[in-house]
């Protein structure tokens, strides 16, 4: 089972994105993450998909997601050397004598700490899944109170197309 | 035919009429519409959200609309429209129920790629989301089922969108499309002007092959020595049965046509072998299994096609010829894939293709198999036999009859028993099986030709599923000639049953059932009932006679199965052979 990142240019219309999701839920296809947002064309907008599976899998992916009209164009961004980030806010408990050891934590991983309340932090952290991932593992020790990640927004380097 | 319906007035004179730029209701651009996408029937039921269009259609004749009883068989009827014409089946529901009750026959649609335009009305677009009275999400509700759907917000967007709908149904692989119209979209008043470019961005199928495709295909063939050739559905739905006769009779390969490909090449030929598959002939299946290559066209590789995947024509390279890629290499892995619209790759092989030189010694084999192993049955001179009564009409009709067919033993025996000529003559849902489909197609696939003998072969349980449309065939003076072949159960559940769970027959018993001579007659059709051979000709004969629509029961020996049959798990060569082993 391998993890595929595509992106999937579409018609930035009402429903749109229960089709796609719809297609994923019906077809048994898996969504690890879908992120949407305005595309560089007005009336276009692109989803970033991360799912998991063979390359018949993902060939099945690409070609029933063509079937849909309002899918304009769909690129497997992880076939390509490509740059993959998602952002995460994580609420950490953070008793005064506790915060210099998170800050530190957060300087190490270029976070940032974007809140402060009395007995909290809120970090924001950007990267990749691995990073997120790692730091969420580092601040857990001290208690995540609450957690919100993006999902994962991609695009192939400048030079690899 | 219809005494209520006269002719329509000249297309080309209500065009002209139509084209001039105007201000009118967003009911009165659908109408306009519709007439301008050459509709010529369309069947329909009125409710609250769909009034403002029905109130239109008031005095409206430039096209026929059939009130069916049920949008049940509304959406049936249009569906054996489209299938029997080729041309985009249309149906008009209003918004909740109405529009729900579609969705059967929008999942019928989109199983079998039949193009329909679907148009149902919704809330005003200010109560949408509401839960306000009649409220359904239609187009959600059917997004796994249709093509495309829309949503009008604007009455003014409605040219371009039933221009689009009419478009992306009837293109590519055929399906049905949604147009849900809010209640005010259909009182707006907007400017009309006839939409007449198509500009989809995204949307192109891939008409033409690849040529380096072709080659390979090519040279398979030349180098094959059991090739066979499976034709579905997308030979008939592409036109392109004349240039798979001329395939077959340049190549001189065998070819087996799925349930939905019945009738793409004359049944009556050498070179067919007849249907693959579950109820398939022995000669089809072990033919697929024994053969090295292997070229589908047009159809889609379905489990009762190929039974046991993994043992599926273990000795052949597969070509797979489809309008819609994504089809090539979801069931079945592909060697050769070729992309395109059947007729037009057709066209292309058939400028090269060669007599396969070294497949004698195949076609002689299969031609010594089929004449040894047909379809077979032992008949009775004490009770009709299902089968019989299949052969009968095929005499009968000297097999020119458009046969529609519900879903069951008796859809089985009717695609073993009648011989199909030619395409767009044999109207039967097979993807999702639908019961009730059977009667209120064959309306349509009557409303498509006037002039045809429509025949609609059905159980006595899919009857009871849409038997209420009787009305419209007496009414309207439709003369589907109906056919109930009546063994009291659900037979083909029975069949399993005893096949598979060990005699334990449950909730099959159909008595109860209504007198369907009575039934008919109650709502002004004859009816006539047989019960043995003599009869059965004689009223079958009567029924014909009668300038009108009838119902025939054929009441048949109860304990009749369909064979050769593939069980579940078992490749397909894997055949219970019934009376003939």
């Amino acid at each position: 089972m391998k993890r595929h990142t595509i992106a999937v240019l579409v018609n930035d219309q009402p429903g749109v994105l229960q089709r796609v999701s719809g297609l994923f839920g019906r077809r048994g296809f898996n969504i690890e993450s879908i992120t949407v947002g305005t595309s560089e064309e007005a009336g276009l907008s692109r989803m970033v998909i991360v799912t998991t599976g063979d390359d018949n899998t993902l060939e099945q992916v690409t070609k029933q997601l063509y079937k849909l009209i309002d899918v304009i164009k769909v690129v497997d961004l992880s076939a390509n050397p490509m740059v993959g980030r998602e952002l995460a806010l994580i609420k950490v408990t953070a008793d005064p004598t506790a915060r210099p050891e998170i800050l530190g934590v957060v300087e190490t991983f270029r976070a940032a700490v974007v809140d402060i309340g009395t007995t909290s932090l809120m970090v924001q952290v950007v990267g990749d899944t691995e990073k997120i991932d790692a730091m969420i593992e580092l601040l857990k020790p001290y208690g995540i109170r609450e957690l919100s990640r993006t999902g994962v927004t991609a695009m192939i380097r400048g030079n690899a197309r | 035919m219809d005494a209520q319906h006269a002719t329509l007035r000249s297309k080309e004179e209500i065009k002209e009429n139509l084209k001039k730029p105007e201000v009118i209701t967003g009911s009165e651009i659908l109408l306009r519409s519709l007439v301008l996408e050459d509709v010529e029937c369309v069947f329909g039921y009125p409710g609250g959200a769909v009034l403002y269009i029905y109130d239109a259609m008031h005095g409206f004749s430039d096209f026929h609309h059939l009130l069916t009883r049920h949008e049940q068989g509304a959406i049936h009827a249009a569906d054996g429209y489209a299938r029997a014409s080729g041309k985009v089946g249309v149906c008009i529901a209003t918004s909740g129920p109405g529009a729900t009750n579609l969705v059967t026959g929008i999942a019928t649609a989109f199983m079998d790629s039949v193009p329909l335009v679907v148009i149902t009305g919704n809330v005003a677009t200010t109560l949408i989301g509401t839960d306000a009275f009649q409220e359904a999400d239609i187009t959600g509700i059917t997004m796994p089922i249709t093509k495309h759907s829309y949503l009008v917000r604007k009455a003014a967007d409605l040219p371009r969108i039933i221009h689009e709908a009419f478009h992306i149904a009837n293109t590519g692989r055929k399906g049905p499309v949604l147009i849900d119209i809010p209640k005010d979209v259909s009182a707006e008043l907007a400017l009309f002007e006839p939409s007449t470019e198509i500009n989809i961005r995204g949307y192109s199928p891939t008409v033409t092959p690849n040529k380096l495709q072709i080659d390979k295909m090519i040279k398979a063939i030349a180098e094959a020595e059991r090739p066979i050739v499976l034709a579905g559905g997308g030979v008939v739905y592409s036109g392109g049965h004349e240039e798979l006769h001329e395939f077959i009779i340049k190549s001189g390969i065998p070819v087996t046509t799925t349930l939905l490909g019945l009738g793409a090449f004359p049944s009556g030929e050498d070179l067919w072998l007849g249907m693959p598959g579950m109820h398939g002939t022995y000669t089809s299946n072990t033919a697929i299994q024994d053969a090295d290559l292997l070229i589908n066209i047009g159809a889609r590789f379905d489990d009762r096609v190929t039974g046991k995947l993994s043992g599926f024509a273990p000795k052949a390279k597969i070509v797979h010829i489809d309008i819609d890629p994504a089809e090539i290499g979801k069931n079945v892995p592909t060697d050769i894939p070729i992309v395109g619209d059947v007729k037009t790759v057709l066209q292309l092989v058939n400028k090269e293709v060669q007599y396969t030189e070294k497949a004698d010694a195949w076609r002689a084999k299969l031609a010594a198999s089929k004449a040894e192993k047909p379809y077979s049955y032992t008949d009775s001179d004490e009770e009709l036999k299902p089968q019989w009564v299949i052969e009968m009409l095929y005499e009968e009709s000297k097999g020119e009859a458009i046969v529609t067919t519900d879903v069951g033993q008796h859809q089985m025996w009717a695609a073993q028993y009648y011989k199909f000529k030619q395409p767009r003559s044999w109207v039967t849902s097979g993807g999702l099986g639908t019961m009730g489909f059977g009667f209120p197609s064959a309306i349509g696939a009557q409303m498509a030709n006037p002039d045809r003998l429509v025949i609609s072969i059905n159980g006595d349980g899919g009857m009871q599923m849409c038997a209420q449309e009787l009305a419209i065939c007496a009414i309207n003076k439709i003369p589907v000639k109906v056919v109930i072949i009546n063994n009291q159960v659900l037979g083909m559940v029975r069949q399993w049953q005893e096949l598979i769970y060990d005699n334990r027959y449950s909730h099959i018993d159909l008595s109860g059932s209504p007198d369907f001579v009575k039934l008919a007659e109650a709502y002004g059709v004859r009816g006539f009932r047989a019960s043995n051979k003599e009869d059965a000709r004689a009223v079958w004969q009567e029924a014909m006679n009668h300038d009108g629509p009838a119902v025939v029961e054929f009441v048949v020996r109860k304990h009749e199965n369909v064979y050769p049959m593939v069980t579940q798990g078992s490749t397909i060569d894997q055949m219970l052979m019934g009376d003939a082993e």
